[in-house]
């Protein structure tokens, strides 16, 4: 193998517990996304933009989608004849073997795949946020400020700083303090898991990280406060753009109405010169009926477009009946919509059938709550399922 | 299938879509909003179990090779078979006066002699359609026929369409077949697929080459019925020929009918395209939209009815587009309306512009054009 200046290690092991139903049989990074993707898509698209053609996917969650779909990567240009995409899930040592641990274990277990690039630089990025960002400049001024470890921030909305690991930065945005999901904050710094270490220096630090039994082997507990701890050259990255971690149900749709905003939040899926790939599902062109009426939404390939569709994001081999309505919603890939349902701020997960006149995310309020129905259910003909159930 | 290697004729047997192919073949000519025409035989072909393919290149192949590529987007980029690219003959010649497209076989009769297949499946990519070809194989084997014609009895004839014509007795053998007669009195037509051994293939070109005769359907089959027990296998599928301009507008507007797509898109196996990473297709509150077929990428801010809209197509506000071909990239920008036009790749058509043509004649507009 030929050196590698920077390697990334991906982390897509990550369970999502907090989509519920959504990653019940999938690995989070593997959830479908904007229509057209997979949340894995953005940062494998991020990094063959940003000129990184060496990638290593730790899994270990329900893996077997996400193998699958990242395949031998050619899909993000990957398959590359010296690195692209190498799937790295836990194995066993003649020592032994465990699961990993935590996010600096996983890396831990892999220093061998790393060491045959012998890389200066590593990039650790996780597989389940939605961005668009150049790496390249990143490590560039991680190079101009001689740093041994740089954090990719964002500056968040005060009132949200309790949800993040948040950075403390002196006048040289020098990270001089971290503090995890504080009540108080001292500053609205926000790490968003993307790290640039000096290979060397994080080698050491995992290792002796893995010798300590008392550690969580994290990243944000462990190793960046054991770096800042011995004063090392630790900087943060102001990354300015869209940034969302959709860990949850409500992030999740959110971040979907974003995409239908008329500027997409800053979230340009249509950008040819930062494209975010995906596998390719070999479907035919939309199909848009004469009883059809689609207002202010996003549609891919392969539907069959009859009712109405309102404020609402539609992935590949959806089929919606006649008459029936989709509002606020999300319908992910090869969901039936029979004629007359009426579907209301509901995230449909895939492979799903509603019958005939279902009435889905009903009820008497001002303000619904989001509805979810997981994947493969069936609804059956003229039920109706109250806003804010869990269905699956 | 293991057996039959596939090759697709890229001989345009006179046809032309005016401004649509003065840039490209008629391979590489865009259909149905996301596919291009050999997406159908091509992928026909690998629907049916055939591994190694190869593309005989007319003149103007640029975009088809473009589209092509390694063959990934088939299947067709392995080691072992896959995809091949045949390269003209006329290039080569001093003269460089395309003969026919017997010369074309000729010149690459190396990558016949050597795939190791026995049989050949031999396509034009200008009629499409979704069909499986084991079926007519074992009817082939069955028969002993020596060549197989893949045909349709036709309900309606277009008088300016392109028809290979046969006439065949009640054991379907060809009695008479004639390559775009002027005098149409038969409605079956040949589908343009052509089974046989990979030796009565070489006897063909060998033949037509040592006679002077250089068109592979007219002189290879047409002209030797008596010499080759030349048998007819009929099928019921959807086809669209794509033979002029006013055909190919007619038959992208067709596919708007459910029976049709169906027929084309969720039958006998999927029709495969290079895949361009084009997020979903956007829809505005201004949308107004009512029997359409997209690709991705687009932006519909306007009123589109009755057209087909390729990838990254732009309908700003206020415009309307009726009974129109869009193709890539073009847009239509504020208040401007379209009625059966054909807008090539990357048109614009400025605000406020009005472009009408008429249903059996539709306006083109040449790519890259500013209007």
């Amino acid at each position: 193998m030929s050196k590698k200046e920077m390697v990334a290690m991906l982390l897509a092991g990550g369970k999502g517990t907090r989509l519920g139903v959504l990653t019940k049989n999938i690995a989070k990074p593997a959830v479908p996304f904007g229509a057209e993707y997979r949340l894995i898509d953005f940062p494998l698209s991020n990094c063959t933009n940003s000129g990184i053609d060496t990638v290593g996917v730790l899994t270990q969650y329900e893996p077997l989608v996400l193998n699958s779909y990242i395949g031998n990567g050619s899909s993000w240009d990957l398959d590359r004849r010296d690195g692209g995409v190498t799937v790295l899930p836990p194995y066993l040592r003649e020592t032994g073997g465990s699961w990993y641990k935590g996010t600096a274990d996983a890396i831990y277990q892999n220093i061998n795949y790393i060491e045959l690039y012998n890389p200066e630089y590593i990039l650790v990025l996780s597989g389940d946020h939605i961005y668009k960002m150049d790496y390249s400049r990143m490590l560039a001024q991680h190079k101009q400020w001689n740093s041994e470890a740089s954090i990719a921030v964002l500056e968040v909305p005060w009132e949200e700083t309790h949800r993040f690991g948040i950075m403390n930065t002196d006048e040289d945005s020098r990270i001089v303090e971290f503090q995890e999901k504080p009540e108080e904050a001292r500053s609205n710094l926000a790490s968003l898991g993307i790290y640039i270490f000096n290979w060397p220096l994080l080698r050491d630090y995992l290792e002796s990280d893995a010798r300590d039994e008392d550690s969580a082997h994290d990243f944000g507990k462990n190793i960046i406060p054991a770096m800042l701890k011995d004063s090392r050259r630790v900087f943060a990255y102001t990354f300015e753009g869209y940034w969302k971690d959709v860990g949850t149900i409500k992030s999740y749709w959110e971040t979907h109405m974003d995409l239908l905003a008329e500027d997409s939040r800053g979230l340009n899926l249509f950008d040819r010169s930062w494209v975010i790939s995906s596998v390719n599902p070999n479907r035919p062109p939309q199909y848009v009926s004469r009883t059809a009426n689609i207002s202010h939404s996003m549609i891919n390939k392969g539907t069959k477009i009859r009712g109405k569709v309102e404020n609402s994001v539609i992935f590949f081999g959806v089929d919606i009946g006649e008459g029936a309505v989709i509002k606020d919603s999300v319908i992910m890939p090869n969901v039936t919509i029979e004629e007359g349902a009426y579907i209301n701020k509901t995230i449909i997960g895939q492979n799903s059938v509603i019958k005939d006149n279902a009435r889905i995310g009903v009820g008497e309020t001002e303000e619904f709550e989001i509805t979810v129905i997981g994947e493969g259910e069936i609804i059956s003909n003229g039920r109706i399922i109250e806003h804010g159930s869990v269905i699956g | 299938m293991n057996n039959v290697m596939g090759i697709i004729n890229n001989n345009p047997q006179g046809i032309s879509l005016k401004e649509i192919t003065a840039h490209r073949s008629l391979a590489s000519t865009p259909i149905a909003a996301r596919h291009r025409l050999i997406d159908f035989p091509l992928s026909n072909m690998v629907n049916s179990g055939i591994k190694n393919v190869g593309i005989l290149l007319e003149s103007r192949f640029r975009s088809l090779l473009d589209h092509i590529g390694p063959g990934k987007a088939w299947g067709l980029d392995t080691k072992k078979d896959g995809l091949f690219l045949l390269p003209p003959a006329h290039i080569y010649g001093s003269s460089q006066i395309y003969k026919g497209d017997i010369e074309n076989l000729h010149t690459n009769l190396d990558y016949i002699h050597r795939s190791s297949q026995e049989y050949v499946v031999l396509a034009y990519p200008f009629i499409v359609c979704n069909i499986n070809y084991r079926r007519a194989f074992d009817y082939h084997i069955k028969s002993g026929a020596d060549i197989t014609v893949i045909y349709k009895d036709l309900e309606t004839m277009h008088r300016d369409s392109h028809y290979t014509t046969i006439k065949t007795d009640n054991e379907e053998r060809l009695i008479d077949m004639k390559v775009n007669p002027d005098t149409r009195r038969d409605t079956r037509v040949s589908l343009k697929r052509y089974i046989m051994k990979k030796e009565i293939l070489l006897e063909i070109i060998d033949n037509s080459v040592a006679t002077g005769q250089w068109d592979f359907e007219k002189n290879g089959i047409a002209s030797r019925l008596s010499h080759y027990d030349v048998r007819g296998f009929p099928v019921h599928d959807y086809i669209a020929i794509i033979g002029s301009v006013s055909e190919y507008y007619r038959r992208n507007l067709e596919m708007l009918q459910p029976e049709i797509f169906q027929d084309l898109f969720e039958g006998v196996g999927p029709i495969y395209t290079k895949h361009k990473d084009e997020a979903a297709t956007k829809y505005t509150t201004n949308s107004r939209v009512n029997n359409l077929l997209a690709a991705n990428g687009c932006f519909i801010d306007g009123e589109v009815e009755n057209s087909v809209l390729f990838r990254g197509v732009k309908i700003r506000q206020g415009a309307r587009v009726k009974n129109s071909v869009v193709m890539q990239k073009s847009e239509v920008k504020e208040n401007a309306v379209l009625e059966n036009v054909i807008l090539d790749k990357n048109v614009r058509i400025n605000p406020g512009k009005e472009l009408r043509g008429d249903p059996a004649f539709p306006l083109i507009i040449e790519k890259n054009s500013v209007i």
